[in-house]
């Protein structure tokens, strides 16, 4: 079974971790993996931290992970990559956008939003971060966020002999191929 | 060519290729993506029931009038569907009759932990557990041959993770079901006494024959590796155990999980060193082996409380802990869920929270997000359709016991047709005075917006009878209603202050304004002003009192550099709450004067 890898994408409910994690499975199936995914669904979903898994490999059982297993972790928000952190294994990776979404005890300005993750989860392991709302904003689309972090996923993971941009133009709609091929690029090339 | 599909998608295909002509559910997590995937196939009549125990009751007419036939529901929905179904499990079947209960093992999106293989035992029916998508799809088919040829309803009983996760999935062609041609036969369908006595010595029957189905059919199967450790396992958790342990233990893996095969599993147990039972929740089927006389580890070593996985498993059998990356705890802040930005309840929980006296009772739904910091305005909350009948025992207790308080009971309007009518119907005639509150946001919110009976659509999006919720409400004798824009605060505690002085007499308030997340219908757009131009803060007005922000609104932030509150103006959606909450008018909406 120790071909079996785990990537965990992570974020807030309405971030957009499904289209990313629908391309990497695509990609991977049509590449002969067996893959399982899962994801929450329901009350979580509005606006609480949630969490898709993706496994792949030869053969693989499991659908989900338990602490210390995931081999990288993918989190669309900064604070919830130190939440999530303890999924990773000791020789695990991150991929982090720093944008920063405060949760409601911050909101209501009970609690401040943490400082130095980047810097306290680089000590642990290697830690890549980009601001990946902000290329998705400047390449004139910002929902396009989630598939600048895909990029960083797929170079993270080293998964690169996948034609990626052959498997986006299948997953969206034609008019949103060209931006999205751009944003994978873009974050392909930001870590 | 293989599909990726989660369970509740491979269920609905197994439907599709089994030939099933009708299915109904009422949306729960982790089901309601069943029937929103099998109204997509247009050989099966597919509709949102009021409930569950309609859902049910509809499917099991279906199935007697001769076609396979098909319920969904989560698992406390079940609760609400037993009354029919232990019923049924006396009756003959002429359609294939089959139903899913989606368990929530963790508890994601439920308000208890129920496992319901024990209602399979219950009932004395069939039950069937997959443990991923494929095995989803090929139980749906043979869940009906069982049903016909044993004359059982058939259980398929999943959990979170069987529903959500995806995996590959062979599909098939449909098999066209020939229906089975209606013949009265009363001494088989109608459960008086003296048929039912009869009928009682038929499911014991029955229950023999499916013992030795168990025994023979390849769904219960073995898998001989290592015999040091046997585990005897079922669903995902044949997943987990496989993921731990792989070619070093052997297995006897269970899909057809009641009644359970005892002869295999006696023999299973004697070629093993050690046995154990890994199951999630109840020790249901460890219980009955250990009952047998076969000795096995089961709940002695594998918790009973919480989802498994493959950690839990390797910490319980092989005292293999994992080791991972640790950080510390203030590098993050919990982020709980909350009511949208523009969420319509908003408001009504807002100027609730200010009554002083008031015990509020939630139900099941988005409003249960009501009770959180920083609105706090919920007491309890019970099951679907309760809060006005414990609504009404509060107001018992409290006027029995000279205790000066104040009931607010409140559900959404799927809610209300679900079972708030009942409970409506209990305040009407037993003379309440609960103020009984119907959040009535056009559509069921919490499970990803479906159509219910007052949105006037059906689950295929055709348009049909709109029941309307205050006509309802009427027709109950009620005479003290009104509906409000919840919006709108000053009319919200006006609204209040009205129900509040009416002391001696039931009352109604329905708050109306469509879902802020919902894709609105034509008759949203007509009678609603849908207009979403975002607010915005004048920076030199704004005095950082963050009075906005006690309004929850996830569109609203405190800049603590500048000492001033901020909205995100790709979040907000001009609901204007802030607006009015604002004490120095800081805030408007983007283009408008002010």
């Amino acid at each position: 079974m120790s071909d079996v890898k785990s990537v965990l994408l992570v974020g807030v409910g309405g971030q957009g971790t499904i289209l990313a994690s629908k391309i990497l499975t695509m990609g991977l199936i049509e590449n002969g993996y067996d893959v399982k995914m899962s994801e929450v669904h329901g009350m979580s979903q509005r606006g609480g931290s949630v969490s898709t898994q993706v496994r792949f490999g030869k053969k693989v059982y499991s659908p989900i992970i338990g602490e210390g297993t995931a081999d990288l972790l993918v989190s669309f928000e900064e604070m919830e990559a130190a939440r999530y952190a303890k999924y990773l294994k000791k020789d695990g990776k991150i991929v982090v956008n720093t944008y920063r979404i405060p949760s409601m005890p911050i909101l209501s300005g009970s609690r401040t939003y943490p400082e130095h993750i980047i810097e306290s989860l680089s000590r642990e392991v290697p830690t890549m971060s980009l601001d990946a709302t902000k290329i998705a904003t400047d390449l004139g689309n910002p929902k396009s966020a989630n598939v600048v972090l895909l990029g960083a996923l797929i170079k993270a993971i080293g998964m690169t002999d996948i034609d990626w941009k052959a498997i986006i133009a299948k997953a969206v709609k034609p008019k949103f191929v060209e931006v999205n091929q751009k944003a994978f690029d873009a974050g392909f090339a930001a870590v | 060519m293989k599909q990726l599909m989660t369970g509740n998608e491979a269920i609905a295909r197994g439907l599709y290729e089994a030939g099933v002509s009708f299915a109904s559910a009422y949306p729960g997590t982790p089901s309601t993506e069943i029937l929103e995937n099998v109204a997509k196939y247009n050989d099966i009549s597919s509709e949102w029931a009021p409930n569950e125990k309609v859902a049910m009751e509809a499917a099991i007419g279906a199935s007697i009038g001769g076609v396979r036939s098909f319920a969904a529901m989560k698992m406390v929905g079940l609760n609400v569907a037993t009354d029919p179904l232990f019923t049924f499990a006396y009756l003959a079947i002429n359609g294939g009759f089959v139903f899913v209960s989606a368990d929530d093992p963790g508890m994601h999106s439920s308000q208890n932990e129920q496992d319901n293989r024990n209602y399979a035992k219950f009932a004395k029916i069939a039950m069937l557990e997959p443990a991923d998508s494929q095995e989803a799809k090929d139980m749906v088919a043979e869940a009906y041959k069982i049903s016909e040829t044993y004359g059982t309803p058939v259980m398929l009983r999943m959990t979170t993770r069987v529903d959500h996760s995806k995996s590959l999935v062979e599909l098939g062609e449909r098999v066209p079901f020939k229906a089975v041609p209606y013949v009265k036969q009363r001494d088989k369908m109608d459960p008086v006494p003296a048929i039912s006595k009869v009928r009682r010595y038929v499911v014991e029957e029955r229950e023999q024959k499916l013992k030795e189905y168990s025994e023979q059919t390849p769904l219960n199967f073995e898998e001989m590796h290592d015999t040091k450790i046997g585990i005897i396992t079922s669903g995902v958790s044949y997943n987990y155990c496989k993921e731990v342990f792989g070619d070093e233990a052997s297995y006897l893996k269970l899909g057809f999980t009641y009644p359970l095969p005892m002869n295999k599993i006696r023999a299973f147990a004697g070629k093993v060193d050690t046995l154990y039972v890994v199951e999630e929740l109840d020790p249901f089927m460890e219980e009955q082996i250990q009952r047998a006389g076969i000795s096995c580890h089961g709940k002695d070593v594998i918790p009973n409380i919480d989802e498994l996985n493959p950690n839990i498993i390797a910490e319980s059998i092989l005292h293999k802990g994992q080791e991972g990356v640790t950080v510390s705890d203030d590098l993050f802040v919990p982020r709980p869920p909350a009511l949208c930005a523009g969420c319509p309840h908003r408001g009504f929980f807002y100027e609730l929270a200010k009554r002083k006296d008031t015990v509020m009772v939630g139900d099941i739904g988005c409003y249960a997000l009501g009770g959180a910091e920083p609105l706090n305005a919920k007491d309890m909350a019970l099951c679907m359709g309760s809060a006005f009948s414990v609504g009404h025992g509060l107001v018992r207790a409290f006027s029995d016991s000279g205790q000066q308080k104040r009931v607010v009971a409140v559900m959404g309007d799927s809610t209300f047709f679900h079972t708030g009518i009942n409970a409506l119907t209990e305040v009407s005639y037993n003379k309440s005075n609960t103020i009984c509150v119907i959040l009535d946001n056009r559509i069921t919110g919490m499970t990803g917006h479906q159509e219910n009976p007052g949105t006037g659509y059906t689950i295929k999006g055709e348009p049909t009878t709109l029941i309307d919720v205050e006509r309802v409400v009427h027709a109950l004798g009620i005479r003290n209603v009104r509906t409000v824009d919840p919006n709108n605060l000053a009319d919200m505690k006006a609204t209040l202050d009205w129900a509040y002085s009416i002391e001696k007499e039931p009352v109604v308030i329905i708050t109306k304004w469509p879902c802020v997340l919902k894709k609105y219908s034509h008759e949203d757009a007509e009678e609603f002003n849908l207009d979403k131009t975002p607010c915005i803060i004048d920076e030199e007005k704004c005095i950082g009192c963050k009075k906005c922000l006690t309004t929850g609104c996830p569109a609203l932030r405190f800049n603590l550099k500048d000492k001033k509150s901020e909205i995100v103006e790709s979040d907000c959606v001009g609901c204007k709450v802030c607006m009015q909450v604002c004490p120095v008018k800081a805030i408007s909406r983007k283009g408008y004067k002010s």
